[in-house]
């Protein structure tokens, strides 16, 4: 299994000359490099990742870490984690940074890839994460008078009784 | 055998020999109400509502193997309008379930519904928040197909069903339904006519057991799912 560090041993001395130290930690697992960084700094760091290194989005997510196995209760409750590939040197690189509650909020990154908005729609959807500056930030999977966000980990399985409250059509009626 | 001029006597009420009234040779004599539900069962017009992979087997009865045109159903519509017998094939979410509605609420009278396979029946295996627990809870179902999916062969056997349904439980001027369901439906209306209240229906007793506190707290539901 390759060292991800080996497969892009100039990217963090570059980024940390470009962004100076402390923006970024790093973390990795197998091959995967991450970077982890506060929501404040995120788009400094994903622009010059962008512009400087020849990143592009290809696949934004969120991940609702509530009672989460060995995970400490005083980190942050959500994650959005932004997958970027390199075309030219088909290395990858995964960019995580936090939210928490009670308003969970991220900056958008729909500024520097278009292709992020539906995408952040449906981190919205499903985990409540507002992203700020998203041009038209709507449901996008659930209809739009549902109240709760179903990924939430303190949502149940079943939900809340949303799928019975219908109005009962008889024979009488139709 | 001498042949009467004025044709033939017909039967008379309560096993009298004759009525008095002649007809001509060849002729049958039954209700109106006998006729129109014969045509009206020999004539079915579907509308596939598939949404999964029911849908799949919905069209292989359409095609030549199964063949549905056998039983004089094969004129799939998909304008409400046009049909008379709904097929739901598929699960059905809670954003497709105010489609279904109107979609059924836009079919002419008279009209008959079968819920095909598990999902549709009873959610299946998808019990989860946003998947409708059985459509029937919903609107009025006439067959229910199990099966995931249902052979074809079943399918046409509910047309079957439905066939036999419509002979018996129609009349010319609508469709009243088997007395049976009728009181089914007046269950559902008086169910729904009770007065609600805050609590939680019998069938999410269970949901904190795996230790979610329970969803929402409670929730507007009859007196009956409470009790």
């Amino acid at each position: 299994m390759p060292n991800a560090t080996k497969t892009a041993p100039t990217l963090l001395r570059d980024l940390r000359g470009k962004l100076g130290e402390g923006v970024f930690s790093v973390s990795e697992h197998l091959d995967n490099l991450r970077l982890l960084v506060p929501a404040a700094r995120a788009i400094e760091l994903l622009t010059e990742l962008r512009d400087g290194f020849g990143y592009h989005l290809t696949e934004l997510g969120g991940i609702d870490y509530l009672g989460y196995p060995g995970r400490s209760a005083a980190r942050p409750r959500f994650e959005v984690h932004y997958v970027l590939l390199n075309y030219e040197t088909s290395t990858r690189l995964i960019v995580k940074t936090f939210a928490n509650d009670p308003d969970p909020s991220v900056p958008s990154v729909v500024g520097l890839w278009k292709g992020a908005e539906w995408m952040e729609r449906e981190v919205f959807d499903m985990y409540g994460i507002v992203f700020e500056g998203h041009p038209d930030l709507r449901r996008i999977l659930m209809p739009d008078n549902f109240r709760s966000f179903p990924l939430r980990k303190d949502y149940p399985l079943r939900g809340r009784g949303e799928r019975h409250n219908f109005e009962r059509v008889t024979r009488e009626d139709s | 055998m001498a042949v009467n001029p004025r044709g033939v006597e017909l039967p008379g009420r309560s096993g009298k020999s004759g009525s008095g009234v002649f007809a001509p040779e060849g002729t049958i004599v039954t209700t109106l109400d006998a006729v129109v539900s014969w045509c009206r069962k020999n004539s079915l017009w579907p509308m596939p509502f598939a949404t999964a992979c029911c849908g799949i087997e919905l069209m292989a009865v359409g095609s030549s193997r199964f063949d549905i045109a056998r039983f004089g159903a094969e004129v799939m519509r998909f304008s409400p309008r046009q049909c008379d017998l709904m097929i739901v094939a598929g699960r059905v979410v809670m954003k497709m379930m105010p489609v279904l509605q109107r979609i059924w609420l836009q079919m002419p009278e008279p009209k008959y519904a079968i819920s095909m396979g598990a999902c549709a029946s009873s959610g299946g295996i998808f019990d989860t928040y946003a998947v409708v627990q059985g459509v029937d809870r919903f609107i009025p179902i006439d067959v229910y197909i199990p099966g995931c999916p249902p052979r074809p062969e079943q399918i046409l056997r509910a047309v079957m069903d439905l066939q036999s349904k419509v002979q018996h439980s129609g009349s010319a001027f609508g469709n009243q339904g088997l007395p049976e369901l009728r009181r089914m439906e007046e269950q559902l209306v008086q169910i729904r006519s009770r007065a609600s209240l805050p609590g939680v229906a019998t069938e999410r007793a269970d949901e904190s057991r795996f230790g979610y506190r329970l969803p929402g707290g409670e929730s507007q539901v009859g007196r009956k799912e409470i009790l």
